[in-house]
């Protein structure tokens, strides 16, 4: 039940009134993996932002378009499927390519993207992991690869055993950057080394990206968590670690939350090669 | 995917902080838990939990604070309608929680000498609020979602993520002993078995259309358990947020811990000869030219012992009242959250993430200026109603009783916002993140226990026709919808009920109001009889999820509504212009809303409320214009 062709065959505008504009949405669709991929094009009427509004984003429009799918063709067509979830940049799923680059769509605001009349925004799903329906990927993967590399502390259970170690507010700073990754993979969206990969049994063997990377950091930074830096270190070097990175350091030019990633990857890099000389002069 | 299992297992539903704690505590006990959310658990709405989590501390306690105090603060913010033992619990386990997310390495904010640095809160005169930046829920779900990853490593946890839960799934004994749920990808609808299920689905602020919440906190998991019989308590009590920032799609959070790091409320005024405050004729113009003689710190002024960090539900009164007054920026529905006279790199270490999100959003930078806010639907007091057991004394909860935070469906738990204890009319800032991993902590024992020890069949045993005849219950219910051909837009439907509960039930009610919306929410119902889905695919249809949560949205506002218009006092987050007073002789009681399946409305009855520990006391928070009020109100009480 998809689009039914509309026999007047005009573009279906929405009403003008006053301090509403058009925004033109060009939307790349898929009904699903291995389904034909065809491009649509929407316009969605915009509210000029006031204080007491806010400034529209990707996600109102696509919430408009929900309730009214339709074409700029006029024809009948379907809501496009995404995924979302806070709306305020912290959950991270709502990762697409707006306009050829990879961002969060909430954070997106037309008055950046679209302030005139007639503008158009172009959104893609991210290219690197499989397409589930239209704007929407599926990115396990990137959890798979966390689980790989051990990503968490291993305290010795819940019950009551004091507090946890001290450390100074440098090192507190430098560890919260690195809490504040969201698993969103705009990173690996934008790195060259990290490419589609639809076989779950070669994900073990396929590159982590800069998110896991900085995630190993994060861990080993931990002193509790160092405890397991030697298997992390380990899994580091197997093909797949962070020796695919080809340094072209796009992931830290994408990350919305500014995290250090080249940063991380050179510590855990260098770290993996004293790991490996220690291994090969100790034998274990 | 083999079904039937000799094995004993548990569900959680939701992998926010509650659920995430309770897989935590029962896959430590040695039982293997399903784990089912609509989302990857690590995008649950916790996430957007900024300010902190309270618990007493050393050195609040070494300046007379307590254990007691923050139980005894949380049932005064709270104006005295939540059960005091399960309160009581929580308070005291709350230093030790700290301590284990410290230990699973949750980078809280540190002092010079590298200990936990603490913040004041609303409510509390004392420093208890613990935090790390201003992103603290997203801080602490990491390390819950990270100790539950290493658990299905160890394939102790399924996880099953992008699974929309149904219906609890209730055997011929009474029991819950299983779930529907529904793959957002394939749409395969399947049952799975359980022993006990547990709830821990949030809030449902999505009702009220635009709010702080998540696009997923619809509420919808928890309707459908009232929709077959569980009861839902307090449902009335919702929490407007004072301090938000209005977008298109949402209004987004701008933390308590703004205010408790020293940020003040404004708007610019006149002052009167009589010491009153009026409207200034230019108060849009640019905030940093306001001189201090003409800024109406109005908060301060009214309770000048808490002053900004008043509790949430005085504070957005006072905001909504001040904007209605005509003192809101520029006559608007604004005011000033002021933070620009502060120190910007104390600002950015402590409060960073929630500075970003302004000036990502609202394109100012609030080192600058002061922000410009207003109240906004945030947090869900009411919930699924459940038990405890408390100990003898009332001081505290058997920790052993499996009935603890059980619904009235033995075997069906709610843990977290979705569970209407612990925070009464109101709750305090920082006690949400608390209440969530304590639920999960403390009562997921009582889940073990229950498993192991009821005296029924176990799930994995029973004739596979309840299960085959719950699944195609939810079948008919996807054809009924899929075939429906009115003509009627569920989206539009979601707006106008949005629209009008919050027009009708958020910061002012009144029971003509209530009336009215009760009569929008019935030709709404009558509307969403007769939609059409625009999408009729059988591959991760959204528009069929959405359809089907609109529904169950209708039914929980009928439970809001309702139990609004039957409680004709004040209390907490619930204002009432037409009865403005508490009423302790006939209103200290909670709201038990139960479902009638023929008109698909909430019988509302009352239970007594557990107050054996703290005796109520009239609320003020020392307002300079209320003691007469109070003394008249102490003597009813």
């Amino acid at each position: 039940m998809t689009a039914q062709q509309q026999s007047n065959g005009t573009t279906a505008t929405p009403a003008e009134s006053a301090g509403t504009r058009t925004v033109r949405f060009r939307i790349k669709r898929q009904d699903g993996p291995g389904k034909p991929v065809r491009w649509e094009t929407f316009n969605v009427p915009v509210q000029a932002s006031s204080a007491g509004s806010g400034s529209a984003n990707v996600i109102s429009c696509l919430q408009w378009i929900a309730a009214n799918p339709k074409t700029t063709e006029g024809k009948d067509s379907t809501p496009v499927v995404f995924d979302c979830g806070c709306l305020e940049e912290v959950c991270g799923a709502c990762t697409m390519v707006i306009n050829g680059k990879v961002r969060q769509a909430c954070s997106c605001l037309m008055d950046d993207y679209a302030p005139n009349d007639g503008d158009e925004v172009m959104l893609e799903p991210m290219s690197k992991f499989p397409v589930v329906r239209d704007l929407f990927v599926d990115r396990r993967r990137l959890f798979d690869t966390l689980k790989r590399v051990k990503a968490w502390v291993p305290i010795d259970g819940t019950y009551d055993l004091g507090a946890g170690p001290n450390e100074t507010p440098d090192d507190q700073q430098d560890r919260y950057r690195l809490s504040t990754c969201m698993s969103c993979g705009c990173c690996l969206e934008a790195c060259p080394q990290y490419t589609l990969e639809d076989d779950e049994a070669k994900w073990a063997t396929s590159f982590a990206g800069a998110a896991v990377i900085s995630q190993v950091q994060y861990f080993n930074d931990h002193r509790t968590g160092a405890t397991l830096k030697k298997k992390r270190l380990d899994e580091m070097s197997k093909p797949g670690g962070v020796s695919d990175c080809g340094n072209a350091q796009n992931c830290v030019q994408v990350c919305p939350k500014e995290i250090p990633l080249t940063e991380s990857i050179g510590k855990v890099g260098r770290a993996v090669t004293f790991h490996n000389i220690r291994k090969f002069f100790s034998g274990s | 995917m083999s079904m039937p299992s000799q094995q004993q297992r548990v569900i959680v539903v939701g992998g926010g902080l509650a659920g995430l704690a309770a897989t935590i505590r029962i896959c430590e006990s040695g039982l293997p838990v399903d784990l089912f959310s609509l989302v990857p658990v690590k995008r649950s709405h916790s996430v957007c939990a900024q300010g902190g989590i309270n618990a007493c501390n050393e050195i609040a306690r070494q300046q007379g604070y307590s254990e007691y105090e923050h139980f005894d603060e949380t049932v005064y913010g709270g104006d005295f309608l939540q059960h005091q033992p399960p309160v009581y619990e929580m308070a005291h386990m709350a230093p030790r929680i700290i301590d284990l997310l410290d230990r699973m390495g949750v980078p809280f904010n540190r002092t010079a000498e590298g200990q936990r640095d603490l913040r004041l809160f609303g409510g509390s005169l004392y420093k208890r609020t613990h935090f790390a930046g201003a992103t603290t829920g997203q801080q602490l779900i990491y390390a819950l979602d990270e100790q539950v990853r290493r658990f299905e490593s160890e394939e102790r946890v399924t996880k099953w993520e992008f699974w929309e839960f149904l219906r609890p799934i209730i055997g011929d004994d009474g029991r819950c002993v299983g779930i529907v749920a529904q793959d957002m990808r394939t749409m395969q609808t399947r049952a799975f078995r359980a022993d006990a299920v547990v709830m821990a689905t949030g809030g449902c602020g999505i009702v009220f259309g635009k709010s702080t919440n998540s696009v997923m906190c619809n509420g919808a998991a928890a309707s459908r358990c009232y929709q077959l019989g569980a009861r839902y308590g307090n449902g009335e009590f919702i929490q407007v947020h004072p301090t938000a920032i209005p977008g298109a799609d949402k209004l987004r959070l701008m933390s308590e811990s703004a205010r408790g790091e020293g940020g003040r409320v404004w708007v610019p005024g006149m002052r009167n000869e009589d010491g009153s405050w009026g409207p200034h004729p230019d108060s849009a113009r640019d905030p940093r030219q306001v001189p201090d003689d003409e800024r109406y710190y109005f908060l301060e002024e009214k309770y000048p012992a808490y002053g900004n960090i008043v509790p949430r539900d005085i504070a957005t009164r006072e905001i909504f009242q001040v904007c209605m007054d005509g003192l809101g920026v520029g006559g608007g529905n604004m005011v000033y959250l002021d933070l620009s006279f502060k120190d910007s790199e104390e600002l950015e270490r402590k409060l960073g993430g929630i500075m970003e999100i302004y000036r990502k959003f609202a394109g100012e930078d609030p080192c600058e200026v002061p922000m410009k806010i207003f109240p906004g639907v945030h947090y869900s007091m009411g919930g699924l109603w459940t038990q405890y057991q408390p100990k003898d004394d009332l001081r505290g909860m058997e920790p052993d009783s499996p009935i603890n935070m059980m619904t009235n469906i033995p075997g069906l738990y709610a843990f977290g916002e979705v569970n209407y204890q612990f925070h009464g009319a109101n709750r305090l800032g920082a006690n949400a993140l608390l209440s969530c991993i304590f639920d999960g902590l403390f009562s997921g024992v009582g889940v073990v226990n229950h498993v192991r020890n009821h005296s029924g069949q176990p799930a994995s045993g029973m004739s596979q026709s309840v299960f085959d005849s719950a699944v195609k219950a939810e079948e008919d219910k996807i054809a009924d919808l899929t075939n429906r051909s009115g003509g009627e837009n569920p989206y539009v439907i979601a707006k106008e009920l949005g629209e009008e509960m919050t027009a009708a039930s958020t910061v002012v009610k009144s029971g003509p109001r209530l009336e009215q919306a009760l009569g929008t929410l019935g030709e709404l119902r009558d509307r969403f009889g007769r939609i059409s889905l625009s999408d009729g695919a059988v591959w991760t249809n959204q528009n069929l999820s959405w359809t089907r949560a609109v529904g169950d949205m209708i039914a929980l506002a009928d439970v809001i509504l309702r139990g609004g218009l039957e409680r004709r006092e004040s209390r907490g987050s619930h204002f009432r212009t037409d009865h403005p007073e508490r009423n302790d002789a006939d209103f200290l009681r909670t709201t038990v809303a139960t479902y009638d399946s023929g008109s698909g409305q909430a019988r509302i009855e009352y239970e007594p409320v557990e107050i054996g520990l703290v005796e109520p006391r009239a609320r003020t928070y020392g307002r300079v214009e209320s003691e007469e009020s109070e003394e008249k109100q102490e003597q009813t009480v």
